[in-house]
């Protein structure tokens, strides 16, 4: 067995409902014993419709969420490129400074160090170092999903948590981008769990992809596998859509 | 992409409050005669060019004093909007972040305050402690901490819900660098107009307290103060009293077309 960078073991997650103080109403079961487990330079597809776990699962698995069951990471600092590149960069801010700013949390690399490096970074999201100095309302969706994704990258994580990284994007902007996210997956050897609805995304860039439906994982197996032969109704239901 | 727009009271706002600024500076290391002297030759003498705003009932030059008083006024209502908006900001980023049961009692207790109008409770404030200008400053800018903090404090429920919140946090930036480095810059533009709203409210209430006869202590020379002196001789110097009053409507004229035009950039 190749090496795992992450391993999911009966994973569950109950939003407490704290309406109240004295009514305490039963919590919303979001993620209902998930399993799973990525190995080392693989991208994992985890497909559903929108409230079906998918986002409260990549919280659990950074931590920003509490759960009950085990969550191993065999990566140091796993990071996630998000959905709104509008969001999720700091408007106050210049696209340099949100890029070098995961390098001065780490605290490992003087002033010099980080600048090449930031520079070295958006040339190779392919952005160049002259958009250091711009902010991001001045970007293009695309744009700003570079950046998002540069920020990711910065730290050197070996493992990836896009969560519906293209689906704000137009689908030329799309198929570029996705196009970026390979290509880093080729050369840097990186592992992504990719979570999107969109199930012609999936099928372009995944290995393997799970189907999540109320909290449940349904079905999983290569893309080829679920893709031709889906076993679940509504993984054919999906398919019939798509 | 910039769609034309108007920015006439931005403009305008500036060039009141650029030249009262600069009269005011000038007014802080020289005036045209002493502001205390009294020249009993002299005295309510109408505008003219040995006094350009005329003289008052001892004979002292209105001009040199509303250059002083302005001065004073100023001093108080920055002091107070600059100590209000440190403990506003502090308090509002706290209750904002943390939230829980500490973000409700401060807030309650912001409620409280506000709930009293508040030259009612300035006045309160300024009988316990006494008058001059250090209490006027601590009563104004106590006044003003609710008012700041909860705007922050909305401010940032809002933005650490943010995916770029988030995203700090994931890197592992420090929680007070995530406070104050990532999301403070994201506060200002909604904070500018409550920070102009709240510099003329303490330029009115300087004034008010001091028409009362709280406020700024006798030696001082204060835009209420000499309002408060001018309104015996209306009718027989009008000028004192405009002089005062004028004053104190451009500065706050100044400063709230300022606002309102910061509101206009926003929109655009």
């Amino acid at each position: 067995m190749a090496d795992l960078v992450l391993q999911v073991n009966h994973v569950d997650v109950v939003y407490d409902d704290n309406a109240g103080f004295f009514r305490k109403k039963p919590g919303f079961h979001a993620v209902k014993d998930v399993s799973f487990s990525i190995e080392q330079g693989e991208i994992m597809g985890l497909v559903g419709e929108s409230g079906c776990g998918k986002s409260t699962l990549s919280k659990a698995i950074l931590g920003m969420q509490p759960y009950t069951g085990e969550i191993l990471h065999y990566t140091k600092r796993p990071q996630m490129v998000f959905q709104d590149p509008y969001g999720s960069l700091n408007p106050a801010k210049t696209v340099g400074w949100i890029v070098e700013e995961p390098l001065r949390a780490y605290g490992k690399y003087d002033a010099r160090e980080r600048k090449r490096r930031v520079a070295d970074m958006l040339d190779r999201v392919g952005l160049g170092s002259q958009y250091a100095n711009r902010r991001p309302r001045e970007l293009s969706g695309g744009q700003r999903q570079r950046v998002g994704i540069a920020v990711a990258l910065i730290q050197r994580p070996r493992f990836i948590i896009a969560d519906e990284p293209v689906s704000a994007l137009d689908v030329t902007i799309q198929a570029q981008i996705l196009e970026l996210l390979l290509e880093l997956h080729r050369d840097l050897s990186l592992s992504y769990l990719f979570i999107s609805h969109d199930l012609n995304v999936i099928y372009q860039i995944c290995d393997r992809v799970m189907v999540m439906k109320s909290g449940s994982i349904i079905e999983s197996g290569s893309v080829e596998e679920v893709f031709d032969h889906p076993k679940e109704d509504y993984t054919k239901k999906l398919l019939a859509a798509f | 992409m910039t769609v034309k727009k108007s920015h006439n009271n931005f403009i305008i706002g500036c060039c009141i409050t650029g030249v009262m600024l600069l009269l005011i500076l000038l007014g802080a290391f020289w005036t045209p005669y002493d502001a205390e002297a009294m020249d009993t030759a002299a005295k309510m003498q109408a505008p003219s060019f040995t006094h350009i705003l005329g003289t008052d009932n001892f004979g002292r030059d209105i001009f040199s004093r509303v250059l002083e008083g302005a001065g004073t006024t100023l001093f108080i209502a920055v002091n107070a909007v600059c100590a209000g908006l440190f403990f506003g900001i502090l308090i509002g980023a706290f209750t904002g972040w943390y939230g829980g049961w500490i973000d409700e009692v401060l807030m309650r207790i912001a409620d409280v305050i506000t709930a009293f109008p508040s030259i009612l409770l300035a006045l309160v404030l300024i009988s316990l402690l006494g008058s001059g200008k250090s209490n006027i400053i601590l009563a104004l800018s106590l006044l003003f901490i609710p008012s700041f903090a909860r705007v922050v404090r909305s401010e940032y429920a809002k933005q650490k819900e943010l995916d770029y919140v988030r995203n700090a946090k994931l890197m592992g930036v420090g929680t007070p660098r995530i406070m104050f480095v990532h999301i403070l810059p994201n506060v200002w533009p909604v904070l500018l107009s409550s920070i102009a709203i709240g510099f003329n409210n303490a330029v009115l209430a300087e004034a008010a307290m001091s028409y009362v006869g709280i406020g700024v202590l006798l030696p001082d020379a204060s835009l209420g103060r000499m309002l408060s002196e001018s309104q015996a001789f209306f009718f027989s110097a009008p000028w004192y009293a405009l002089s005062a009053g004028l004053t104190i409507v451009l500065l706050v004229l100044g400063v709230g077309l300022i606002s309102d035009g910061l509101g206009e950039w926003d929109n655009a």
